[in-house]
C-alpha cells in the first residue's frame, strides 16, 4: 500500500473543498451572470456566515446539533439581509457600473472584515460539529493473490466531512430546480438574458437584484456554516474563498453556473491533491496565473460559451 | 499668461512649499511628510495609467514591490551601491511593467483590472514562496552603512526628506511635462472615447503599453526609494493592500490632475495614522472613504477644485 491509498484519502479531502466552493462560487456566479458586476466583498460574506454561526452556537446551550441547526437557517439568513441593505445603499446608488463597483466593493470588503476584527476579534474560534464519528476507510488492492480488502488500515475520514459533501450537493439541487422550475427562477433568468425587455415585461429589475445579491451572499454563508466545525472561524478567512470562487468563476465562464459547479470540483479536487504533494504557496501562484492566463487567452473560460 | 507658464508657476509652489515645511514642521510630521513624497510618486505612477489613460489597475503593488526588491535584494546578495541598486531597481520595474502591459492589455475593462489583480498576487506569492531570500512576511533590513548616496547619509532626518523631495520634483515635473505633450493628449484622448483614438489613426494599444511602462516604473522608483530611505523592505508592500492604496490616493485627490495623487496621499496617509491610534482596525477608514468617494465624489478633491475654480493642470 503505498501511493494509492493517500491519493485516495486527499482526494477526499478535496471534495469537501470542492463541495463548500461550489456553493460560494455559485453565489458570485449568479451575482455576476445576472447583474453584470464582480463582487470583490464576496469573501466577506462567507466569513460572516462563519462568524456569525459561532455566534449563534455560543449562544444556544444543549446539544451542539440544536445551535448548528439553528445557525444553518439563521446565518445564511442574516447574511442575505446584510448583503441585500448592502446592496441598496451602495450598489444600487452607484446604478451597477461595472467599475465602480469594484471599488465600492472593495470598500465593503474593508469595512465588513474590519468591524469584525473590532467586534469578534482577531482569534480563530471553532465550532463545534453536530455529530462526528470517525469512519475507518477500506482500501481494495489486487495483489498476488487476487483482490484483497483492507479494512481497517489507518486512515480515516469523519461523518460530518461526509455530511458536507452530501449537504453541498442537495443544496446545489434545490438552486437548480429553483432556477429552472420555479416563476422566481424564470424571473431571474429573464433578467439575465435582458434587462430591458425584462423590465418593459413588468419585472421589477430593482427588486430581482436585490434578491440575487442576497441570494448569492447567503449561498457563500451557508458554505462557510458547513465548513466552520472543520476549519475555525477568523476575520481573515475571507481570502481564500474569494480567491478560489474567482478562479472557478473564471474558468467555469463568467456567469455559467454549470460550468462553475463542474470548474468548482475541478478545482477543488486538484487544490486538495495538489496541497498533499506540493507546497500550498507554489499550488496558489499556479492558480493565480491559470486565472491571469484564461481571463487573457479564453475570456469566456474553458467552459464557457461565447457570447455574441 | 499661458498654460505652460500656469502649470510651471503652480508646480514650482508646490515645491517650494514643500522645502518650507521641512523646516517649519515638528519631526514627526516631516518625517511623515517623507513618507507622503515617496507614496505621493506610487500615487503619481498610479495616476499615469488611471487618471490619464482610463485603465484601472487593481495590481500596482507588483510595479511597487519589483523596484523596492530589485534594490533590496541587489543591495543585500551583491553589495550594490545605492545608485546601482536603484537602477536595478528601475530596471526590474521596467521589465515586470512591460512583462504585465504586454500580457494585461489583451483585455479591457472589468477583466483588466482581475488580471492586474492576480498577476500581482502571483508577484506576493512568489515573494514568500523564495523566503529564503526575501525573508517573507518578516522582511529585511537594509543596515544605514549601504545607504548613503554622494556622501549623504539617508537614514538622517534631513538628506532622507530632500531625497525623497528630489524624486517626487523630477516626477512632478516629468508628469506636468508630460500631459501637455502629444503622447499625453492621445493618452486623454484614449481615456474619453478609445474607438473614436484609434479612428484617427492612433496606435492605441501601443499608447496603452506606453502608459503602463511609463506608470510601473514609476510606482517602481517609488518602492526602491521608500526601501532606500526606510531601510526596509518587506511582503506586505506586495500585498493587495499596496494595490488599492494608490488606488484610494489618487481617487480621494482627483484623478486625472497632477498634484491629486500628493493632495489625496497626504490626506489619507494621516487619516489612516490618527485613526490606527484609536483601533487596529485602521482598513475601516479606507474602506469607507473608498465607498464615500465613489457614490459621492467620484472626481476628488483636485476635480471638485477644479470644477469651482475652472483651471488646474
Amino acid at each position: 500500500m503505498d501511493f494509492g491509498p493517500y491519493l485516495f484519502v486527499a482526494s477526499l479531502e478535496g471534495a469537501i473543498t470542492a463541495a463548500v466552493l461550489a456553493l460560494t462560487a455559485v453565489g458570485l456566479s449568479i451575482v455576476f451572470g445576472i447583474m453584470r458586476v464582480v463582487n470583490v466583498a464576496h469573501g466577506e460574506f462567507f466569513m460572516l456566515g462563519a462568524v456569525i454561526a459561532w455566534w449563534i452556537t455560543s449562544l444556544i446551550a444543549g446539544h451542539p446539533a440544536l445551535g448548528f441547526t439553528v445557525a444553518l437557517v439563521a446565518a445564511p439568513i442574516i447574511v442575505g439581509v446584510i448583503a441585500v441593505v448592502c446592496n441598496r445603499l451602495v450598489l444600487h446608488k452607484i446604478d451597477y457600473e461595472p467599475e465602480r463597483t469594484i471599488v465600492a466593493t472593495i470598500g465593503l470588503l474593508y469595512v465588513i472584515q474590519q468591524t469584525t476584527l473590532m467586534t469578534f476579534g482577531p482569534e480563530a474560534r471553532p465550532v463545534e460539529a453536530p455529530f462526528n464519528q470517525r469512519i475507518a476507510l477500506p482500501w481494495f488492492e489486487f495483489g498476488e493473490s487476487g483482490f484483497a480488502l483492507t479494512w481497517p488500515w489507518g486512515l480515516s475520514t469523519t461523518t460530518y466531512k461526509l455530511a458536507v459533501i452530501v449537504a453541498a450537493i442537495v443544496i446545489l439541487l434545490i438552486l437548480w430546480l429553483v432556477m429552472t422550475r420555479t416563476k422566481i427562477g424564470l424571473i431571474m433568468r429573464a433578467t439575465q438574458l435582458d434587462q430591458e425587455m425584462a423590465q418593459a415585461h413588468g419585472i421589477a429589475v430593482g427588486r430581482v437584484y436585490a434578491l440575487v445579491f442576497g441570494l448569492g451572499a447567503a449561498l457563500a454563508a451557508l458554505g462557510a456554516v458547513l465548513v466552520v466545525p472543520i476549519q475555525q472561524a477568523h476575520y481573515l478567512m475571507g481570502g481564500d474563498p474569494l480567491l478560489l470562487s474567482f478562479i472557478v468563476v473564471i474558468i467555469g465562464g463568467l456567469g455559467s453556473v454549470l460550468g462553475t459547479v463542474v470548474a468548482a470540483i475541478l478545482i477543488g479536487m486538484s487544490d486538495g491533491i495538489i496541497s498533499v504533494f506540493f507546497t500550498p504557496t507554489l499550488a496558489k501562484i499556479l492558480a493565480t496565473l491559470l486565472v491571469a492566463f484564461v481571463l487573457i487567452f479564453k475570456p469566456d473560460g474553458l467552459f464557457g460559451k461565447r457570447r455574441e | 499668461m499661458s498654460q505652460a507658464t500656469r502649470s510651471v508657476l503652480l508646480h514650482s509652489f508646490v515645491i517650494a512649499l514643500l522645502v518650507v515645511m521641512f523646516f517649519v514642521l515638528p519631526e514627526y510630521h516631516s518625517g511623515n511628510l517623507a513618507r507622503i513624497l515617496v507614496l505621493a510618486v506610487f500615487a503619481m505612477g498610479y495616476n499615469v495609467l488611471f487618471g490619464y489613460t482610463g485603465l484601472l489597475s487593481l495590481g500596482h503593488a507588483l510595479f511597487f514591490a519589483s523596484g523596492m526588491y530589485g534594490l533590496g535584494l541587489s543591495i543585500q546578495f551583491m553589495q550594490a551601491s545605492p545608485m546601482l541598486a536603484m537602477i536595478i531597481g528601475l530596471i526590474t520595474a521596467v521589465v515586470v511593467s512591460c512583462v504585465i502591459g504586454f500580457l494585461a492589455l489583451r483585455t479591457t475593462g472589468v477583466a483588466f483590472m482581475i488580471v492586474t489583480l492576480m498577476f500581482a498576487q502571483a508577484g506576493f506569492l512568489t515573494v514568500l514562496f523564495f523566503g529564503k531570500y526575501t525573508r517573507g512576511d518578516e522582511g529585511f533590513v537594509i543596515q544605514r552603512a549601504q545607504r548613503s548616496m554622494f556622501g549623504f547619509d539617508l537614514s538622517q532626518p534631513f538628506p532622507r526628506y530632500f531625497a525623497a523631495l528630489v524624486l517626487f520634483s523630477i516626477c512632478l515635473f516629468l508628469i506636468a511635462w508630460l500631459v501637455h505633450s502629444r503622447f499625453g493628449k492621445t493618452l486623454v484622448a484614449i481615456r474619453e472615447n478609445e474607438q473614436r483614438a484609434r479612428m484617427l489613426g492612433y496606435d492605441v494599444q501601443r499608447h496603452k503599453l506606453v502608459a503602463v511602462i511609463i506608470s510601473g516604473t514609476m510606482s517602481g522608483a517609488a518602492g526602491a526609494a521608500y526601501a532606500l530611505l526606510f531601510g526596509y523592505a518587506g511582503a506586505s508592500f506586495a500585498a493587495v493592500q499596496y494595490s488599492i492604496l494608490p488606488l484610494l490616493y489618487v481617487l480621494l485627490g482627483g484623478a486625472g490632475t497632477t498634484i491629486g495623487p500628493l493632495i489625496g496621499t497626504v490626506f489619507m496617509f494621516y487619516l489612516i495614522d490618527i485613526s490606527s491610534e484609536y483601533t487596529e482596525a485602521y482598513m475601516l477608514i479606507a474602506g469607507l472613504v473608498l465607498i464615500l468617494l465613489t457614490l459621492f465624489a467620484p472626481h476628488g478633491i483636485a476635480g471638485l477644485v477644479r470644477k469651482k475654480l475652472v483651471w488646474l493642470p
